[in-house]
């Protein structure tokens, strides 16, 4: 099996592990880390499209690899709406929306 | 079997085993731990892929930023002890989600395994179009030039995240300081760590961005390191956070998609389409567009880590 190859399958069961871990966690914030395990999945997939794309002496097609790149950043700007709106859930819960605490 | 299959697949197996344990781990700490770790291995399986540009997204931005991102609200949920777990799921349930993410799983596995032969590949045509774009590098020539459209519209994509992430403030916190101050110990270790690292940090934030018209790098990973240097003198307690109504951080957000996109906009003009670069002139445009590009994804990223305002707000 190649190295594209072999990654793809991992990248496979990283979107399994992530999908599995979206459902049954009950805990939001573990939610969110099992939807970046499940988004690392999916970016390493299109990581193997992209190696088995090497041609004319490239290592890897760039175009697969310039839309992961865009996409990670895309990962990270929801991560961070999402924990946004968990904090705010969470201060929402305590039935105040006061000041929150101040240094640890 | 050859050392280098031994090691994609060592690679992998520590990967998907990293993967499992933040799904299982108790607390949620150690998940997000274990999250950032897998962060550092999927950069060392980009490098097995020949992708370094990606690794160095993977491990500033996927591993990086994010890890930090959660290990902050991990750290703010814990100290509002808040009792947000609802019910465990039932067997069920679990039982059913097991076999639907193995079945997801598979079918995305059979679909790896029977890719066409030979691959597709935009890699022949990026080479031959690479010389008329003034880099070596075809991955910046691609999010820049060959898909600079793609790039434009993340760029709008971060905006609109952080517009979210800011209506997310209390109302009368709105235009305030985001995160908390913290406080300044002049003579620590800390303080004096930071301002050695900052500077360096810096230079190497742009080098990232130079370089990455010949080899590995870009706006997007110098953006980064530049965040993180904000944040580490914003720790030490060198720096407190802007007040997010004032002008000079709604420009620094701004600058890098306007000058983005009234480059493009100017490419009907002088060189036949939109987000067109001029013949003859493609580096130096590049250049000139990456620069604010940087600086305002690094104004993002940053801001984004700090959150919504919370305290000197405007009422």
């Amino acid at each position: 099996m190649s190295t594209a190859t072999l990654f793809g399958v991992y990248g496979a069961v990283l979107v399994g592990i992530g999908l599995y871990g979206m459902i049954v966690q009950t805990e939001l914030l573990r939610r969110i880390v099992a939807f970046d395990v499940l988004g690392s999945g999916i970016f390493l997939i299109f990581g193997a499209v992209a190696r088995r794309g090497a041609a004319g002496g490239l290592a890897s097609d760039p175009i697969p690899q310039a839309m992961v790149i865009t996409g990670l950043v895309v990962a990270f700007a929801a991560t961070g709406v999402a924990t946004a709106l968990l904090l705010r859930l969470s201060a929402s819960a305590e039935g105040v929306a006061r000041r929150p605490e101040g240094p640890p | 079997m050859t050392p280098a299959s031994l090691l994609d697949l060592g690679i992998g197996a520590v990967a998907l085993a990293l993967a499992a344990f933040a799904g299982a781990a108790r607390s949620s700490f150690a998940a997000i731990v274990g999250f950032v770790a897998l962060g550092l291995l999927l950069a060392l399986a980009w490098l097995r892929l020949g992708a370094p540009d990606v690794a160095l997204t993977e491990v500033a931005i996927g591993g990086g930023l994010t890890g930090l991102l959660l290990i902050g609200a991990e750290r703010r949920l814990r100290a509002r002890a808040m009792a947000e777990a609802s019910d465990p799921v039932s067997t069920r349930v679990r039982v059913a989600a097991a076999v639907l993410s193995a079945g997801v799983a598979a079918g995305l596995a059979a679909a790896v395994l029977s890719l066409p032969i030979p691959a597709p590949t935009l890699g022949p045509a990026a080479l031959r179009e690479l010389p008329r774009t003034g880099l070596d590098n075809p991955v910046t020539a691609a999010l820049i030039a060959f898909r600079a459209f793609d790039t434009l519209a993340e760029k709008v994509v971060l905006l609109l995240a952080l517009v979210g992430v800011w209506s997310l403030a209390p109302d009368r916190e709105w235009g305030g300081r985001p995160g908390q101050r913290y406080p300044l110990d002049a003579d620590g270790v800390l303080a004096f760590l930071v301002r050695l690292l900052v500077p360096v940090g810096v230079v190497f934030g742009g080098y990232i961005l130079w370089v990455s018209a010949g080899a590995p790098g870009g706006a997007f990973q110098g953006g980064a390191i530049l965040a993180t240097m904000w944040l580490a003198a914003r720790m030490a307690g060198l720096t407190d956070a802007p007040r997010l109504c004032a002008s000079r951080v709604r420009w620094a957000l701004a600058a890098g998609p306007l000058v983005f996109f009234a480059a493009g906009l100017a490419g009907p003009l002088v060189a036949g389409g939109f987000l067109a670069w001029p013949v003859g002139f493609e580096k130096p445009v590049i250049v000139a567009i990456e620069i604010p590009l940087m600086l305002s994804i690094a104004a993002v990223l940053g801001l984004l880590l700090a959150g919504p305002a919370q305290r000197d707000g405007a009422r």
